[in-house]
């Protein structure tokens, strides 16, 4: 099923967006069981506004994610990328359209914003660590919120070997556990945040400008960690990012957003042949995608 | 030498300068005070009744250094009791503040009165109420602490970065939760400040009692009281400035303490994070 995935992911194109309005797919009424793959995220004539009607941050925006699709949404500042990023992630609701979600494991989409069954993680720009908390509590603390959370007690003593493996996986050490944020340089710290995404085993990452405050060479590095954690967890992963080149880099597929008139310019699809991240960042095809990006972005 | 342990011993100079420059520089600052007022004492050769030279009000307060004594103890106490109330009502109020705007709406000019309302207005009430003696000095000192805790510690609670509340929201953190787990602990730099402020209040609060509704037992309050009506100035002085010390001993150590418990932890301080020794990546 993952090849077959991988097969869909790896053709080249460009789609405007009334094609992919055409595209949809309607998700099946609730309660309904699928037997098919479906989106995890299907958003329909999604509008955003903060009190006035007239100025939309979200305007009109019709938007299906398959899973363990990797998409990246790009686009100028102010054009509503992290706004759609807090909607799927459902810190924002909608002022009209609808989104649905789908979990996949009770294969029963959820209508609305509250989308409980599916387990999500969010990387925000900035750490967001708590710094009175060690690594190992900060990496816990989600295990200890919501209705159904173990107590501290009982998530300390849950899965503490799972849990330093999640600081290896993302490339911490077992030593840097016991230590504060303040004692972690600021892409460790980064690199706790995203780890700490993945405790809940969740489904889909979401990602909002994450690597935005680090240099360019840990940036590489957090980049290849990123889609090896993607690859190997089959997530669902949905980043916002200014940078073009880690659009192109890490996508399966990009979307741009326009501030004026606002809504999705164009949906890309990224060729992903099966190469080494250094190879791949010097691929004829990088280059290629990153002047179509530029075009759709940078219309003449 | 590593490189790394290089940086650390630059750290550790730098901080270790900081601090005592943190403590020369206002000693020479009161060394110039005190110098000019004895040079001004003799220069125009002012009557003592008048003003007393730093040298006599020396050697008055080593001559009531008992009286001092036993004054400034019970005024410390009296305000460490009116201070642990104001904590425990102002951490309360504070919390309640918090989880309701409507509630705050509702009760916040009434915490404002709390400054703004003249002891001498209140002292009848709590003479009425408690009499005169240690309890009414302490409440007095707690009346006039409590609202630096109060809006410092409000502050601390509702002043939470955005995107932390986004992380606990994402998780769906119960209100209880959230308080607990994100909003109390980030509060606390903020009361510990509001603690340090409210430290200075509790001394004059206390002093200010020992005026109003105190019984005449020694304290700094009526030693300024007796030693004011019998006029003599440099044991009037000596009080003054006994009570200035203590205050500043007070402030002194709630600011040590707090830091170094913010610190050790909390991995924060009172000015902001604690920027540790990190590790590269």
């Amino acid at each position: 099923m993952a090849a077959a995935c991988q097969e869909v992911a790896t053709g080249c194109m460009v789609t405007k967006m009334q094609r992919l309005n055409s595209q949809y797919r309607v998700l099946p009424p609730e309660g309904v069981l699928m037997t098919e793959n479906p989106a995890i995220y299907a958003l329909r004539e999604a509008v955003v506004h903060f009190g006035d009607p007239q100025r939309p941050v979200l305007q009109r925006i019709s938007l299906e994610i398959p899973r363990g699709q990797f998409l990246t949404v790009v686009g100028p500042s102010g054009c509503g990328k992290s706004t759609l990023l807090r909607v799927l992630a459902g810190l924002q609701s909608l002022s009209g359209g609808q989104l649905e979600r789908s979990s996949g494991e009770s294969a029963m989409p959820t209508r609305g914003a509250s989308g409980a069954e599916l387990r999500a993680g969010f990387v925000f720009q900035q750490p967001a660590l708590l710094p009175w908390r060690t690594a190992m509590q900060n990496l816990r603390l989600p295990l200890e919120l919501g209705s159904g959370a173990a107590g501290e007690g009982q998530a300390a003593e849950a899965g503490e070997e799972r849990l330093l493996g999640l600081l290896e996986q993302v490339g911490l050490s077992r030593a840097d556990a016991g230590k504060r944020p303040g004692q972690l340089s600021g892409g460790m710290q980064m690199r706790l945040s995203l780890a700490r995404a993945l405790v809940r085993d969740p489904q889909v990452l979401l990602l909002d400008e994450p690597f935005a405050v680090v240099d360019d060479f840990l940036r590489m590095k957090l980049q290849d960690s990123l889609r090896a954690l993607h690859d190997a967890r089959g997530l669902t992963t949905i980043l916002v990012t200014h940078n073009l080149q880690e659009a192109a880099y890490l996508s399966d597929r990009v979307v741009v957003l326009q501030p004026s008139p606002r809504g999705l310019s164009a949906d890309l699809s990224v060729r992903r042949s099966r190469l080494s991240p250094a190879e791949r960042r010097r691929a004829p095809e990088q280059f290629e995608f990153l002047q179509q990006l530029s075009a759709a972005l940078f219309p003449s | 030498m590593s490189e790394r342990t290089g940086q650390f011993s630059a750290v550790n100079r730098t901080s270790v300068v900081r601090s005592v420059s943190d403590v020369l520089v206002p000693l020479l600052v009161l060394a110039l005070v005190l110098g000019v007022w004895q040079g001004a004492v003799w220069w125009w050769r002012i009557s003592p009744v008048l003003l007393p030279g730093p040298g006599a009000v020396l050697s008055a307060s080593w001559k009531i250094r008992a009286v001092l004594l036993e004054s400034a103890v019970r005024t410390a106490l009296a305000a460490m009791t009116g201070l642990s109330i104001s904590i425990v009502l102002g951490t309360l109020t504070a919390f309640a503040f918090s989880q309701s705007a409507l509630v705050r709406r509702a009760f916040y000019p009434y915490a404002v009165l709390l400054q703004t309302v003249p002891i001498i207005a209140i002292a009848p009430i709590v003479i009425v109420s408690l009499g005169r003696g240690f309890v009414s000095v302490a409440v007095v000192s707690a009346i006039l602490s409590l609202f630096p805790i109060i809006t410092s510690t409000t502050t601390g609670l509702l002043q939470v970065d955005t995107t932390l509340l986004d992380l606990f929201r994402l998780y769906r953190a119960s209100r209880w939760q959230t308080l607990l787990r994100l909003r109390v602990p980030a509060a606390l730099p903020y009361l510990i400040s509001g603690i340090r402020i409210a430290s200075g209040s509790s001394i004059v609060g206390a002093i200010v009692g020992e005026f109003f509704v105190g019984d005449g037992t020694p304290g700094l309050g009526s030693l300024i009281q007796r030693k004011s009506a019998t006029l003599v100035l440099s044991e009037l002085y000596a009080t003054v400035g006994v009570a200035t010390v203590l205050g500043t001993v007070v402030f002194g150590l709630i600011t040590v303490l707090g830091e170094t418990v913010l610190r050790r932890r909390f991995g924060m301080s009172l000015g902001g994070r604690v920027s540790g020794p990190q590790s590269g990546d």
